[in-house]
């Protein structure tokens, strides 16, 4: 059932609503997870995860327990402009929670979101990188909620669990805010802005439901998932360019690297140059790669993880 | 004066580098620096901080000042001539990436040089503009840092001292950071930002001077500057609308109001009859009022500064 969250007027005519589909299995109230995508106008990977979550959840209705809230939009402005923030606002959508009933309408919607998600067993918040960089599935943590999201994100089907460092200017993201007032969320981070990569949602999916087993929400046997590799057990290692150019990739995303392998060039289209020999600072995984070729001086182009066994 | 290069931004192969300027005025000393542009369309702060310069020169080839003054009118020209008010290549805002990263990205690393370059100083002064669009009253504004000296505001003789408690967002500014690495700062706001109006920029010009020579930086006189009134902002009342349509301003930054009294109306975009009518709770004074045409509910109008207060 289609339900609307919390809705305002937009200047001329027409009605600002953000909405979730509510899906109920027998004991509605007993849990609730909410599975919500689309903070960031340009991140369409949970699109997909939401349009098949809700497919594959009513064809398990009769072996389901609780309540799944998906939310596919809490931007439906930026996603229709095809922009990451919210159009005519300088701040993220990410750096207004928890919200405020004083401040501007855009604060008033991230307000009324914290609000309805609250109190939820579990909220899973769907990323997709953006428009340069591609990732490998996986789940970001800040290293102050870990024992309590550990647990969770070990069961979500991700390649890898990254734990970062906390930053005040973190704390007002949709998941600091709901982490802060006891509602553990997860952020998943997969793929790359203004694409769908199906593999991946179809990957999380699975985890979703691995989760939901674990909470008692399916009365079906528990799917069994590959434990991820947690940053904590290895090393992040940066590349940026020094140089700008155009980017181009000499290794795969998700490829192993060794250390001094050239992970890409930065081209001079002028005069045939090349201008700078990206190199891996350690030998790992390529979890992030550089996506959108046109790069600046210190334009991010990889993140290998490593110092973790093969 | 001495005009010389403090950074350059570069962008090749397709923008030439762009020299980012600093004027050095008086000794050697690090006494004051001021900051001007940093986002694209902060047209006023760049001709305010230009404004500064041409009187400084004077001042300095009249024997009077005993100090040593940096000034950088801007540091946006790469977003500044293309009509961009953010790092067009990501739309991020240098002015939430401080204290800056050498090694980061591309508006982490340009924080970082121009940080470098306006570190060390006594006294720093922002010249800025604010998240929402909208007039103010020409006004200094601390951030309550711990480390602020909210005396030492009043010394602009601008109408109002207002002191800011840091959000989440506010920890990677220019001016927090400056603060916590040991330089008193203040931010300076005139009436406008997109607009260049010669008589506020003129206000802000004789508001640095006149904090020079109470200081003894300058022998300069200026005339006297209002006595500033020192105003915590969660003090100030915040008027939002209720409807959404065509926003018709009744009242100015600097107006009184009495309770009760109309600020504003909302009129119907499609009959433009009024479908509210925001009226000031408090007697008091207009401190900043938004700049629309149209208006959402729910959104701030403006702020005013009670009575008790003025
Ligand atoms: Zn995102």
């Amino acid at each position: 059932m289609i339900e609307t969250v919390v809705s305002a007027q937009l200047p001329v005519g027409e009605e600002l609503a953000i909405q979730k589909n509510r899906i109920e299995g027998a004991e509605p109230d007993s849990r609730r997870i909410a599975v919500v995508t689309g903070t960031h106008g340009d991140e369409l990977e949970g699109q997909y995860v939401a349009w098949k979550l809700a497919r594959l959840l009513e064809q398990k209705r009769k072996i389901l327990h609780g309540t799944v809230d998906i939310y596919p939009a809490l931007n439906p402005l930026g996603i229709s402009t095809i922009y990451r923030g919210l159009p005519g606002f300088d701040l993220d959508m990410n750096r207004i929670f928890p919200g405020s009933r004083t401040e501007t309408m855009n604060e008033y919607i991230a307000d009324g979101i914290v609000r309805d998600i609250a109190g939820a067993d579990l909220c899973i918040d769907i990323h997709a990188s953006n428009i340069f960089l591609r990732e490998i599935p996986q789940i970001r943590i800040n290293e102050k909620s870990v024992d309590q999201l550990m647990p969770f994100a070990k069961l979500l089907n991700m390649d890898f669990v990254w734990v970062h460092g906390a930053t005040t200017v973190l704390e007002s993201t949709l998941a600091y805010s709901l982490n802060d007032i006891g509602t553990p969320t997860l952020v998943v981070e997969m793929g790359v802005g203004m694409r769908i990569t199906e593999r991946y949602g179809n990957q999380l999916i699975y985890g979703i439901f691995s989760v939901m087993n674990e909470l008692g929400m399916l009365d079906e046997p528990a799917i069994p998932v590959q434990p991820p590799i947690v940053s904590t057990d290895g090393h992040v290692g940066f590349v940026n360019a020094s140089e700008s150019g155009i980017f181009l990739p000499r290794v795969s995303h998700a490829d192993r690297v060794e250390q001094g392998q050239t992970i890409g060039i930065v081209s001079n289209p002028f005069t045939g140059e090349i201008s700078e020999k990206l190199l891996s600072p350690l030998s790992g995984m390529v979890f992030t790669l550089r996506e959108y070729p046109i790069v600046n001086e210190g334009s991010l182009i990889a993140r290998v993880l490593g110092g973790v066994a093969k | 004066m001495k005009r010389e290069i403090l950074c350059t931004i570069s962008a090749l192969p397709y923008r030439q580098p762009i020299p980012v300027y600093g004027f050095r005025f008086g000794s050697g000393d690090k006494t004051l620096a001021v900051m001007g542009a940093i986002r694209g369309d902060e047209f006023q702060q760049m001709y305010t901080a230009a404004r500064l310069i041409q009187r400084l020169e004077k001042l300095e080839s009249d024997g009077a000042l005993s100090a040593g003054i940096l000034v950088v009118p801007c540091m946006a020209q790469f977003s500044m001539n293309v009509s961009r008010r953010f790092w067009p290549l990501d739309n991020t805002d240098i002015n939430r990436m401080f204290p800056g990263y050498a090694d980061g990205e591309t508006t982490q690393r340009l924080a970082h040089r121009i940080f470098q370059a306006l570190q060390g100083y006594q006294w720093g002064i922002h010249l800025t503009s604010f998240y929402l669009s909208g007039d103010f009253v020409p006004h200094v504004r601390i951030m309550e840092t711990g480390f602020q000296k909210d005396e030492a505001g009043l010394d602009f003789g601008l109408p109002y001292l207002v002191i800011r408690s840091p959000h989440p967002y506010d920890t990677v500014t220019l001016n927090y950071n400056w603060q916590i690495w040991g330089t008193n700062t203040f931010s300076l706001y005139t009436r406008a930002t997109r607009d260049i109006e010669p008589g506020s920029a003129e206000v802000a010009v004789e508001s640095i001077l006149r904090f020079l020579h109470r200081y003894g930086l300058s022998s300069e006189e200026v005339p006297e500057g209002c006595k500033s009134v020192c105003v915590n902002e969660s003090q100030m009342v915040a008027i939002g609308s209720s409807s959404a349509g065509i926003l018709l301003p009744q009242k100015h930054p600097g107006d009184k109001v009495a309770a009760g009294e109309m600020v504003a109306s909302i009129l119907d975009p499609y009959t433009a009859k009024p479908c509210e009518e925001i009226r000031s709770p408090v007697d008091g004074t207009i401190f900043f009022f938004r700049h629309a045409q149209i208006l959402s509910e729910r959104t701030i109008v403006c702020r005013i500064i009670p009575q008790n207060n003025s």
